[in-house]
């Protein structure tokens, strides 16, 4: 059962994710781009993550990617021109293709040893909203300050930006 | 025979959504019947009182069949396969919801550990339908509608959430079941009376916020009739239009039935000896006294404006849901 969702969603996941680069209107490849996320939230609750994946629903599929609509929407995007084969298009495809296969070489060379903590078992409540908040808010504060303090600046640049005069 | 035994958890599964989606169409039949009968009765009316005999029974079937039977009209210009789509979308992130709805202790699609987060990431699916419904119509009101909507809700999500957050804080889980477990034995535990008045606000905040997250008056700018025809489903037609009506009602009870979970002590009665009318009876009156709230105010209160609407959400709603945040997480470091 866990095996054909898994299938299921990564089928999913990879199938939307090469529509959106393939479908020509920009609307398609976002709602295709949606879908992706959805899949990949569907393989972080199956990885026993149910907080990452509300996460990746919430801050993904429903605001970035409302986001990207309105942009889309808004600059009224027609479909995109078909350019034709150039010399560019070739060697970015064999780049690509070549970055892929080295992943693959690697990832499968890799063994995992047993006692790596990657096969334990994992404890109860392993990737529970407590087990997150504890690492995140005692084991790794600094990091987690920081990272609050730089988004706070960036908000604050954000609306310094937006407002047309300043006092 | 086959051995039913591994797919025994699948069988549930299908059966509880089937029973769900069975009990969304009951509801919402109700729901357009009450809404007639609570609109008639507050503009001086009967509202509905011939089809099937008494006080007009029959109206929400006789309307069902209307819409079934009406053509299902796709204007020329839309972009067909997202119009087709959008309002199932609507409808699969009203559906969604009800999967953490706790209508008894047992009675759970799911008690997952982040339920009330669940709940928030879901519905924020509804804006991706709406915004693809009022894109894909082709058609000026509907795009105005949409992103009307899309505004309304994004911004209106964060009072939401932070106002849910004050019991999660209190009670220390994000499970609906332990939630509603915490607030046992009498009107006076549940979480919207204790920490007066702070947990009190939040339920106001709460209950208003999630007014405007359904697109219901006074906060139905997206809808507004009088300026833009319907909205983002102005273009939409028969079965696809009944399609955003049944997710419209979904979403009515679903924050309803939030609000009765994490502010009003859920599946429990008020005082302890009335603990002997089952549970789901408690948690669907409760719930479907706060649906006939939203409706006594969608009938009572005139729609804002939009700069209106922001300043409540941006300005009012915003900063108090802050200071009570604050105030709740102050009280429950003091008691330990």
């Amino acid at each position: 059962m866990e095996t054909f969702f898994f299938i299921l969603f990564a089928v999913v996941a990879i199938f939307s994710g090469l529509m959106v680069i393939l479908k020509k209107n920009p609307i398609a490849s976002v709602m295709f781009l949606i879908l992706a996320l959805f899949a990949t939230a569907a393989l972080y609750v199956m990885l026993m993550a149910p907080f990452m994946a509300a996460i990746q629903i919430i801050v993904y599929a429903g605001a970035i990617m409302v986001l990207f609509l309105f942009v889309v929407m808004l600059l009224n995007l027609s479909k995109i021109q078909e350019g034709g084969v150039s010399a560019l298009k070739i060697i970015g495809a064999l780049v690509a293709g070549g970055i892929m296969v080295a992943i693959a070489v690697v990832v499968r060379s890799i063994a995992i040893p047993a006692d790596s903590g990657f096969l334990r078992e994992l404890p109860a409540e392993y990737g529970t909203v407590e087990s997150i908040g504890r690492s995140m808010f005692i084991t790794y504060l600094l990091p987690f300050e920081i990272a609050s303090f730089l988004l706070l600046a960036a908000i604050i640049g954000a609306v310094v930006l937006a407002k047309k005069k300043l006092e | 025979m086959i051995a039913l035994e591994p797919y025994l958890d699948l069988i549930i599964s299908v059966v509880y959504v089937v029973g769900i989606v069975l009990f969304l169409s009951l509801f919402a039949l109700f729901a357009t019947w009450l809404e007639r009968k609570v609109a008639g009765h507050i503009q001086d009316r009967l509202g509905p009182m011939e089809t099937g005999g008494w006080h007009g029974w029959l109206q929400p079937i006789a309307d069902a069949i209307k819409l079934l039977i009406k053509e299902d009209i796709i204007p020329a210009a839309a972009d067909k396969k997202l119009f087709k789509l959008a309002p199932y979308l609507v409808f699969i992130g009203s559906l969604a919801g009800f999967a953490v709805l706790p209508f008894a202790a047992n009675l759970i699609g799911s008690d997952l550990n982040i339920g009330v987060y669940y709940v928030i990431a879901v519905t924020s699916l509804v804006v991706i339908g709406i915004l693809m419904a009022g894109w894909a119509s082709n058609n000026k009101w509907s795009m105005y509608g949409a992103m009307r909507s899309a505004a309304q809700m994004i911004s209106y999500e964060i009072p939401v959430a932070l106002s849910l957050l004050i019991p999660v804080m209190m009670a220390g889980t994000m499970s609906m079941v332990e939630i509603v477990d915490n607030q046992a034995g009498g009107f006076w535990n549940w979480y919207v009376f204790r920490t007066m008045p702070f947990s009190l606000i939040a339920f106001v905040i709460y209950f208003w916020a999630s007014l405007a997250e359904v697109n219901r008056a006074p906060f139905d700018l997206p809808e507004a009739e009088s300026e833009l025809v319907a909205g983002y489903f102005t273009e939409y037609s028969g079965i696809r239009w009944a399609m955003f009506f049944l997710a419209e009602y979904g979403d009515m009870f679903v924050v309803s039935a939030i609000a009765a979970t994490v502010f009003l002590g859920g599946w429990y009665a008020p005082f302890p000896f009335l603990d002997i009318i089952p549970g789901p009876i408690w948690f669907i009156g409760k719930t479907a006294f706060l649906v006939f709230v939203q409706m006594w105010l969608r009938w009572t209160l005139p729609r804002l404006r939009v700069d209106q609407l922001m300043y409540v959400c941006w300005k009012i709603f915003l900063p108090f849901s802050f200071a009570n945040l604050l105030l709740v997480g102050l009280w429950v470091v003091l008691k330990g």
